[in-house]
């Protein structure tokens, strides 16, 4: 009797130890390959190294972290399908993911429906506004990127803006906002000319703009292998015009491709891209400088503001799990929303029930190109 | 000529020697086996991909490109060899299947192979602005021109004086017939694939410090070159170049003057325009059907 | 064979359901189904008419956009807004098929190419209508309160309207106009020598397949509620070209398992990570040489052959 008695508590204890094991299913879905793989592979490999990381380290509440991540390619409909997939087989506690807006913008519906916490790592305002229940995002949105270049240049006296954009999600959506806020912001828009994905040459849009009378800066709105031939291009001409960039070519391998040609072009950016150079009084230098270092020593290659959104969304994740003191999807929810005072590679977030994503302007650092590295202008 | 005009030919010079050489290796592989190979944008990648690994890991540029040519080269023939000849009976529509699967594979081994990244290799000599009537170019611009210009005139020494290259032209026009003549049709279809192939990796090398490589430039470039090839008449040498320069001509005209959103859509406009007026492209000639 | 093959494909859509566990394995059979649609359609065009199409994902684009547009923009009821759409598209391909049919082999690829990157293009740039290359919202069908909402139920739409398709299919290819069709595949020079008349029955295959490709498109739109332009893009028509061939040209069956294999497989690959693309891209290739007729007939004569040895 007695010893079927311990039998039974050992049974009981066991189960309970299980049910403890049981890990945190984190899903994502990025695009790792397609148009989009600058963005996805840095957020992939970031959400592996983090996860291992934090598992070698004891997990999050004494238990594993699970990653269950899907290549969406960039593509809506399939992101659609991984999503489903994540929420109804794999069973995932939390989404981090949607590398494009596109992609976010196809899950949002399901995540609503099916209850899931989700942070997106695309940039887009439409994701937060107007505000989705379950739907949060890391990324500083294109907007504000306009306004902290709008309020620079008029800054350095110039209100009379070309634009020069791709063909992309993030370059029209970008362009989109762009329009929207320029006359709020005291610049008025008087070129605005695009380029196709995979263009090899630019000159032709880019003498029409020098050939715009009155033209006093201009603005590239675009990612990938576009904005570094615009900018090559920019110099052959010789137009004198202060250029900016965008956030969307945030990484040395835009300084490196560009050259020459990219000395000074200003653009907005996470601290991360000045991590070594930031202050030592700078309260986001020590998560800055980390992430860069571990990231870095591990993959052999540069880092990216991408991969510091997966990595924003992950802590975020965490974060939240530990304070909601579990995995309940409601109270992971709520505790995601009252985020405050987070330091992530993108800024300090300080959520609420009217924004999903809680960075400001300040999080934005206004960078220029200077001896082929990125240096912050004071 | 107002000093915006000629900045928007040069733009479309540029654009178009590339699709010229590009549209000439579809041209090339047409001509010897009636296939279109959909995996010929993916030489371009090849040579370009290739070129920057091999001037990383410290090569002289030179070397480096030859090195990258041979590499391309060596995927030509294979293509050939394991792909297309096993299925050389097979319908059109199948053998484009094949080639895409081709260039779906061999992207998919580029990103394994080297890296999803984008890479650049230095201008062969410098990147200093040429002015020329108000307008400017790059010195690349002119490696560009110049290459194309030495790979067009060695290949019409190659189709038009040499034995194999004529074996190449007497396939073209009637494979039994050159069979009888003791022509080997199989070394044929290898000597065009490793010739296109040498071509497209060419573009890709003379293309990469201009407008940087990584491991999907071939859909685009394999596009737009099958446009040109299309353009200028299939399986026409000089019809490859005449429409890969139409081509990027209206590409530059039509952003410079019309609408740079709406660029592409133009050329293929006047693609469609050119196909339904003249259904056998500007240099093509007339084929009766067999009954 | 047709009435056989028609009552096992019924068989197969009515069961399916006992396998599918979750809303996501439902997922997979609703794009399975919407694509079949399409190649059936398409294998009509390619397989029967002999006429290739590297654009039909521009049809598939309008389709989608068409109805969307109508339903989300200017308040049309979804099911107007679908039949709209495809009455739209069937006439747009009656107005191009008629110079572009006129094109042979490689140079009718280009255009039907060049007039599907119009279409992308195009969609991806008026971005104030249709949202640019983020895509945007489409409203659920429904009537009035009664919307058509949910996996299951969409199953049986997508379902049903396959199995429409696929008989309509059958019986076009029986009749005169299929002939027609098959007399044209060997030679249009003989087939108008015998008094067809190529251009007519050309067109009629381009305009079914057409209204196939925009109808399945306008299903997607609304079932997914949201649609990008990567839908109407070069790679999507070549994804259906490859499924129409890969499944058996000239095959309404296997039009039907070239998209279920073809959509699952990427499915099935996603523990291969980055070895995904180069297994598919192999199998596409190591299929074509093998199999250059495609799965189902390679597999008909074999399974003919098989039969007839005891004999």
């Amino acid at each position: 009797m007695f010893f079927r008695t311990l039998l039974a508590m050992g049974t009981l204890a066991l189960a309970s130890l299980v049910q403890a094991q049981e890990p945190i299913r984190i899903g994502a879905f990025l695009s790792v390959t397609g148009p989009a793989a600058f963005l996805g592979d840095p957020e992939q490999k970031t959400l592996e190294l983090y996860v291992e990381k934090i598992n070698a380290a004891g997990g999050v509440l004494g238990r594993k972290l699970q990653l269950y991540s899907y290549d969406s390619a960039g593509d809506a409909e399939k992101a659609r399908a991984y999503v489903k997939r994540l929420i109804e087989q794999d069973k995932v506690d939390v989404l981090v993911g949607g590398s494009t807006t596109g992609e976010t913008m196809a899950a949002v519906p399901l995540v609503e429906a099916a209850q899931v916490p989700f942070i997106s790592l695309a940039g887009a305002v439409v994701i937060i506004e107007p505000v989705k229940k379950w739907v949060f995002k890391t990324p500083h949105t294109d907007r504000m990127a306009c306004e902290k270049i709008f309020d620079d240049m008029r800054a350095r006296g110039a209100t009379k803006v070309a634009l020069i954009s791709g063909a992309g999600g993030f370059d029209r959506s970008m362009r989109a906002e762009c329009l929207k806020v320029a006359s709020a912001h005291g610049v008025q828009i008087v070129a605005d000319e695009s380029y196709g994905a995979g263009d090899t040459d630019m000159t032709a849009q880019l003498t029409k703009i020098k050939n715009t009378p009155g033209v006093q800066a201009v603005l590239n709105c675009g990612f990938g292998q576009g904005p570094a031939i615009v900018t090559k291009n920019y110099r052959q001409l010789g137009i004198q015009a202060p250029f900016y960039q965008s956030h969307g070519v945030a990484s040395k391998q835009y300084v490196k491709l560009s050259g020459d040609a990219a000395e000074g072009v200003r653009l907005p950016a996470a601290a991360l891209l000045i991590a070594e150079t930031l202050p030592a009084s700078d309260k986001q230098k020590k998560v800055v400088v980390d992430y860069k270092r571990e990231y870095e020593s591990r993959f052999k290659s540069e880092v990216s503001t991408f991969g510091g959104h997966a990595y924003d969304g992950l802590m975020l994740a965490v974060d939240a799990i530990k304070r909601a003191g579990g995995t309940d999807r409601a109270k992971m929810r709520d505790a995601l929303e009252s985020t405050k005072g987070y330091m992530g590679t993108a800024g300090v977030v300080n959520m609420s029930a009217k924004d999903h994503m809680g960075l400001d302007l300040s999080a934005f650092r206004m960078l220029e190109v200077k001896k082929g590295d990125w240096a912050l202008v004071q | 000529m107002s000093a915006e005009l000629v900045q928007f030919l040069l733009a479309g010079i540029t654009l178009g020697a590339i699709y010229a050489l590009v549209a000439l290796g579809f041209a090339i592989i047409y001509n010897a086996s009636h296939v279109i190979n959909f995996a010929q944008g993916e030489f371009v990648m090849i040579g370009g991909m290739a070129a920057t690994a091999f001037v990383d890991s410290g090569l002289p540029l030179p070397l480096a490109a030859a090195a990258a040519v041979a590499a391309a080269t060596l995927v030509g023939l294979a293509l050939e060899k394991l792909a297309v000849e096993p299925a050389r009976n097979a319908s059109v529509v199948t053998l484009i299947i094949i080639t895409i699967g081709a260039s779906i594979l061999l992207r998919g081994l580029a990103s394994l192979v080297w890296d999803k990244k984008i890479h650049s290799l230095p201008a062969f000599t410098g990147d200093k602005p040429i002015a020329i009537g108000g307008a400017t170019l790059l010195p690349q611009t002119l490696w560009v021109l110049g290459a194309t210009v030495v790979a067009v005139a060695a290949l019409w020494w190659f189709f038009n004086r040499t034995l194999t290259g004529k074996a190449i032209l007497a396939v073209s026009h009637n494979h039994l017939a050159a069979r009888l003549m003791g022509i080997s049709v199989r070394r044929v279809l290898m000597v065009s694939f490793g010739l296109s192939a040498a071509l497209g990796a060419l573009a890709g090398i003379l293309i990469a410090p201009i407008s940087f490589t990584s491991w999907d430039i071939g859909v685009m470039l394999g596009l737009k070159g099958f446009a040109a090839a299309i353009l200028g008449g299939l399986g026409s040498g000089p019809g490859a170049i005449a429409g890969g320069l139409a081509l990027g001509l209206i590409e530059a005209l039509g952003a410079g003057y019309l609408s740079s959103a709406y660029k592409d859509v133009f050329a293929f406009v006047i693609i469609l325009g050119a196909l339904v007026f003249l259904p056998n492209g500007l240099a093509g000639r007339r084929a009766a059907e067999r009954v | 064979m047709s009435r056989k093959g028609f009552a096992v494909l019924a068989l197969v859509v009515a069961l399916l359901p006992l396998a599918l566990t979750n809303n996501y394995t439902y997922e997979v059979a609703i794009v399975v189904g919407l694509n079949a649609i399409v190649c059936v359609g398409l294998n009509l065009l390619i397989g029967y008419a002999g006429q290739i199409s590297l654009g039909h994902a521009g049809f598939f684009g309008l389709g989608a956009y068409g109805s969307a547009i109508l339903a989300a923009r200017y308040g049309w009821p979804p099911f107007a807004a679908l039949a709209s759409a495809v009455a739209g598209v069937s006439f747009i391909a009656w107005v191009i098929g008629k110079p572009v049919l006129r094109l042979k082999g490689h140079y009718l690829a280009m255009a039907t190419l060049g007039l599907g990157i119009i279409v992308a293009v195009v969609l991806a740039t008026e971005d104030q209508i249709t949202g640019g290359p983020d895509g945007m919202a489409v409203p659920p069908l429904g009537v009035a309160s009664f919307v058509l909402q949910g996996e299951k139920l969409w199953y049986w739409i997508v379902g049903a309207v396959l199995l429409a398709t696929v008989w309509l299919a059958l019986n076009i290819i029986d009749s005169p106009h299929g002939r027609a069709w098959r007399a044209l595949h060997g030679s249009e020079v003989a087939a108008g020598a015998i008094g067809i008349d190529p251009a007519r029955h050309k067109l009629t295959a381009f305009v079914l397949s057409a209204a196939s490709a925009a109808l399945a498109g306008a299903l997607t739109a609304h079932y997914s509620g949201f649609i990008t332009p990567a839908k109407a893009s070069f790679l999507h028509s070549i994804e259906l070209v490859t499924m129409v061939v890969f499944g058996g040209m000239a095959s309404t069956f296997g039009a039907v398992v070239g998209a279920a294999i073809l959509t699952t497989l990427p499915q099935l690959l996603t523990a291969l990570k980055e070895y995904e693309m180069v297994t598919l891209g192999a199998v596409m290739m190591l299929t074509m040489i093998f199999m250059p007729q495609g799965l189902v007939p390679t597999l008909e004569k074999a399974l003919a052959a098989a039969r007839r040895k005891p004999e």
